[in-house]
């Protein structure tokens, strides 16, 4: 065999293949002891890093092609590894590498592992068929596979009805998106050609059908990412899914969304117009905002990280929505730093919200809590995990100089291009923006303080049975190499930076300009030098320096003496855990603030009650003017349509009757 | 080259070493100023060194259940303080390592420092500590979405987020009132009354439950790393007042390589500072504390004016 032929496309394909004959090997061998934790998973994560080298080849690499043999006849699976898809091949093997390390500890101990692992790793196999699918036909299938895979896993634990519930509205999201999605290549398709990528792409539309063929993709995909007003079934199935499933889902399911969106209107459609840009910049704005406001409202830890996934969706959103609009009105150049600075989000938000959703796995496997308002002190019991979710937490929160501040900085570069827009609206417009990504990020880190200050600081707040252990090896391990990855995207930003270019060039045409990034590795200059810079490892440095010698400064002057004594009671001895302050207390000024976004019940107890309670409910006022309506309707219509169904043979046949006749008459 | 970097990397040594050193001093000014205006005494210029002295010499009192964070907090709040006044142009715009940091990451810089302190005050788990880090974390999420508006009408105008370009552009410009400068200045001024617990958001002098929040999130630090938190708010108090003057009144400050610049610069921008710093006595003593949930709306006002200055800039100044 040469060696010399073998192309990106190749291990792609062989990869994905070996994560499906590894879950189908979990199946007979399910009842061999420690098989399933110490082969199948481990051996799961080898491929995963596998994947994601040859993404990175993929994006270096010319793009390659290939058929498979498998599909219809007539209609065999296109396959096509270029620079875009080998980002997102990068992005789901070096997730699933940490996640598959994490969940070999998390299943080990499963009633039924074998069904599990099948699905799990059927799941990661059918994300990387999307992401290297080359016409409709295989990119649906493997699209169908990926959500029904993930709705068994999201209904793993099928016994607790609320599971079943939530998987339930998950599947009815995911399928309204995928018939949007199928819809927009039927219109892409126009009747004539295939439905491979490659025709797809050069048909020719009217700005009509092109317009069309953009809403059915941007809500399509929308749905699946996540996207206001399609959200409603994300913190519903992300706490219901055990935790390694919710870091895949959260961490690279939604990027496969973000992904077609990208593949579909820059790639297939082509010729952008600015109006659309705006469409997904508002959209973007809103759900960043929407999702924080109530992540700020929850008490379940996992239930706030899908709100932060909404919160996340919202800012890519906006990096993509302002590349969109200075594409569209012919600003290329600042077109490519919004691809970047969104792109840059989608792999940075992959990496630190798997971390935390580990980390809620970490604390869920340890303790049995899901509720913050129980939790508090884990950091003296968990120091490992307490670690990396500050980690996590801190890169959600974008405080330089981890991941997530690069990315935003980066979409702050791309905002304040507006000036070279024409149009004065959206020139006023992009400013707009700019100020509710900078609330949404701020208030992020509000929520993660009191996340971490709730749960790992302070007193425990319920009654240990017994004393927490931390993180086990396994999922120490996972959370290792996430952690690494918050730092390595955090200080080294150049080098992906400059792939991201490479993506940029061959999706757009179009990177940025010369002088950019030719301040070597160690300064981040996405326009020129003047304009903007940023070095987070100097940046790191610096602090660190800092912090060292202000410490041993101290000690050298002074002295390291110290004294351990209970902390202060105001003169009042009886201190109980019950004093301090909770998750949804924390909340309480945002509560007051923003009140009228939520939709608030309140009990509040008579002065004479004997057992007073206090209640008080968050609802998301989506529920009532959009999904309760469609719910109504659609009970209604399937009732009146129901009236068809008489149960004798004979009226069915004429049924059959009047429809052949119809077709006939008209159908000429 | 390498002779100018040298040069650059020492006097970016001097001015944070400068700063540090006289941060406690702009903190005594403002209070002598204050009891000037209020017809007392004062305890003179160098209070807070003796204070700072006393806390060190101190043995550090720790509550049991305090982790290794309610230490570490301290020390990585002051050096967040410190590489702040280390990047903002004071004297010169000769500063080699000023591009590590631009406008945004300053902004982030002041964000890590408030995330840490809070998560150290929530670190005890008594009743106060979590209460000031709501509340601060409160003012902080309206406070830095202002603060970076801010600093993006200024980037607007002089095309780019460099503290260094910024200070050039807006140092060479005539001196003329711009419309979204004078929105941006009144936020910013806005913004660093709540971010320094001044009043009114905020009364430095006070312990009164109801009404304290940077002072309830460190009641539970003594002696040296109480000496670190005081001292890294003057150091914060300090950062702030010189970018505002970077910002808002940048003449004087010396260009790159011009060392006979310095000889000017340093008197001006110490005449500055002491401005800056009887002006905040002022407005200390003509207004009242407000009640904390006054506070949203007043950061909001600064969140709204700096949005319109940036808005007034594209109307109007393109």
């Amino acid at each position: 065999m040469d060696f010399s032929q073998v192309q990106p496309i190749d291990p792609a394909v062989t990869l994905a293949v070996a994560w499906v004959v590894l879950g189908m090997l979990a199946l007979p061998l399910a009842r061999v002891p420690r098989v399933v934790p110490f082969f199948i998973f481990p051996a799961g994560a080898i491929v995963a890093l596998a994947l994601a080298l040859t993404g990175v080849w993929a994006m270096e690499a010319a793009p390659s092609a290939a058929v498979l043999p498998a599909g219809l006849p007539d209609l065999p699976f296109h396959v096509r590894l270029d620079a875009l898809s080998g980002f997102f091949l990068m992005l789901l093997g070096g997730v699933a590498f940490g996640v598959s390390l994490f969940a070999a500890a998390y299943f080990a101990d499963d009633e039924n592992p074998g069904l599990v692992t099948l699905q799990y790793h059927i799941f990661l196999a059918s994300m990387a068929f999307v992401l290297i699918a080359d016409d409709a036909y295989l990119f649906m299938v493997a699209w169908e596979s990926m959500a029904l895979s993930s709705y068994f896993l999201v209904t793993h634990e099928h016994h607790v009805e609320e599971n079943r519930k939530a998987g339930f509205i998950y599947l009815l999201i995911a399928h309204l998106g995928a018939i949007s999605i199928l819809l927009c290549f039927g219109v892409l398709q126009g009747g004539f050609g295939d439905f491979t990528f490659a025709s797809l792409r050069d048909a020719e539309l009217t700005p009509f059908w092109a317009t069309t063929a953009f809403v059915l993709a941007f809500f399509g995909f929308g749905a699946k990412a996540g996207m206001l007003p399609l959200h409603a079934w994300l913190p519903e199935a992300h706490p219901a899914a055990p935790s390694p499933v919710s870091a895949l889902m959260s961490g690279v399911m939604l990027k496969t969304a973000i992904y077609g969106m990208v593949r579909v209107i820059y790639d297939l459609i082509g010729d952008i117009r600015w109006e659309w840009g705006v469409t997904v910049l508002l959209f973007g704005a809103a759900t960043s905002l929407f999702g924080v406001l109530f992540a700020l409202m929850q008490h379940d830890l996992k239930r706030l990280l899908a709100y932060h996934s909404v919160e996340n969706i919202g800012i890519i959103l906006i990096g993509i929505g302002l590349s969109m609009v200075f594409i569209g009105s012919g600003h290329p150049v600042a077109g490519v730093l919004g691809l970047i600075a969104g792109l840059y989000h989608t792999l940075n938000h992959a990496v630190f919200k798997a971390l935390l959703f580990l980390g809620a796995g970490s604390i869920l496997k340890s303790t049995g809590l899901r509720n913050l308002n129980e939790m508090g002190g884990l950091i003296r019991y968990m120091p490992h995990c307490a670690f990396y979710f500050l980690i996590g937490a801190l890169a959600i929160s974008a405080l330089p100089p981890l991941n997530g501040f690069v990315s935003e900085w980066l979409t702050f570069q791309a905002s304040l291009q507006a000036p070279a827009l024409e149009s004065s609206v959206l020139r006023s417009l992009v400013p707009i923006v700019a100020a509710v990504l900078a609330l949404s990020g701020a208030l992020t880190g509000m929520c993660f303080v009191k996340v971490y200050g709730v749960a790992f600081l302070g007193q425990h707040r319920h009654d240990l049975t017994h004393v927490p252990r931390d993180a086990s090896a396994w999922e120490r391990a996972g959370m290792v190499w996430l952690t690494a990855g918050c730092f390595a995207l955090g200080l080294l930003p150049v080098f992906m930076v400059r792939q991201l270019n490479e993506v940029s060039r061959s999706i757009i045409g179009a990177s940025l300009p010369e002088e950019a990034l030719q301040s070597g590795w160690l300064w981040l200059t996405p326009t020129s030098e003047a304009q903007a810079s940023y070095s987070p490892i100097v940046f790191f440095l610096m602090i660190s320096a800092g912090f060292a010698l202000t410490f041993l400064i101290v000690r050298w002057i002074y002295h390291g003496r110290l004294r351990r004594a209970p902390p202060w009671d105001c003169g009042y001895p009886e201190q109980t855990s019950r004093m301090e302050d909770t998750a949804d207390g924390f909340g309480q000024p945002i509560r007051q603030i923003f009140a009228p976004v939520f939709l608030i019940r309140r009990e509040i107890p008579r002065p004479e009650h004997p057992r007073p309670v206090f209640k008080q409910e968050i609802e998301d006022r989506h529920w009532y003017w959009l999904y309760r309506p469609v719910a109504q309707l659609t009970e209604f219509v399937s009732r009146h349509v129901g009236r068809l169904q008489q149960g004798r043979i004979s009226v069915y046949l004429l049924y059959s009757f009047i429809t052949l006749i119809a077709l006939l008459v008209f159908a000429q | 080259m390498s002779g100018t970097l040298a040069g650059g990397i020492a006097f970016q040594a001097m001015q944070t070493i400068l700063a540090v050193l006289i941060a406690p001093l702009m903190l005594g000014w403002v209070n002598q100023c204050r009891a000037w205006l209020q017809n007392k005494k004062g305890p003179g210029l160098v209070q807070p060194y003796r204070v700072i002295n006393k806390l060190f010499h101190k043995d550090a009192v720790l509550a049991h259940s305090a982790s290794p964070l309610f230490r570490a907090a301290p020390y990585i709040l002051f050096a967040c303080m410190w590489l702040a006044v280390g990047i903002v142009p004071m004297l010169a715009t000769d500063l080699p390592f000023a591009p590590a940091a631009d406008v945004i990451a300053l902004v982030g810089l002041f964000a890590l420092a408030r995330v840490f302190i809070s998560l150290a005050a929530m670190d005890i788990g008594t009743s106060f500590g979590t209460l000031g880090a709501r509340r601060e974390m409160m003012i902080g999420f309206l406070a830095e979405p202002a603060m970076l508006m801010t600093l993006f009408t200024a980037s607007l105008i002089s095309h780019s987020t460099s503290l260094v370009t910024i200070v050039e552009t807006l140092g060479q410009r005539e001196f003329v009132i711009y419309p979204s400068m004078a929105f941006a200045a009144t936020a910013f001024l806005m913004v660093l009354l709540a971010e320094n617990a001044r009043i009114p958001i905020d009364n430095p002098s006070t312990h009164l439950e109801l009404t304290m929040i940077h002072e309830a999130m460190i009641l539970e630090y003594s002696a040296r790393h109480l000496a670190l938190v005081e001292w890294a708010s003057s150091l914060k108090l300090t950062a702030y007042i010189a970018l505002g003057i970077a910002i808002f009144a940048p003449w004087g400050i010396a260009e790159a390589g011009d060392w006979t610049g310095l000889l000017i610069a340093l008197p001006v921008l110490l005449l500055k500072l002491g401005l800056a710093g009887a002006g905040l006595a002022l407005i200390e003593t003509v207004s009242a504390k407000m009640r904390i949930f006054r506070a949203p709306e007043f950061l909001a006002t600064a969140f709204l004016l700096a949005t319109l200055g940036m808005l007034t800039h594209f109307l109007l100044e393109t």
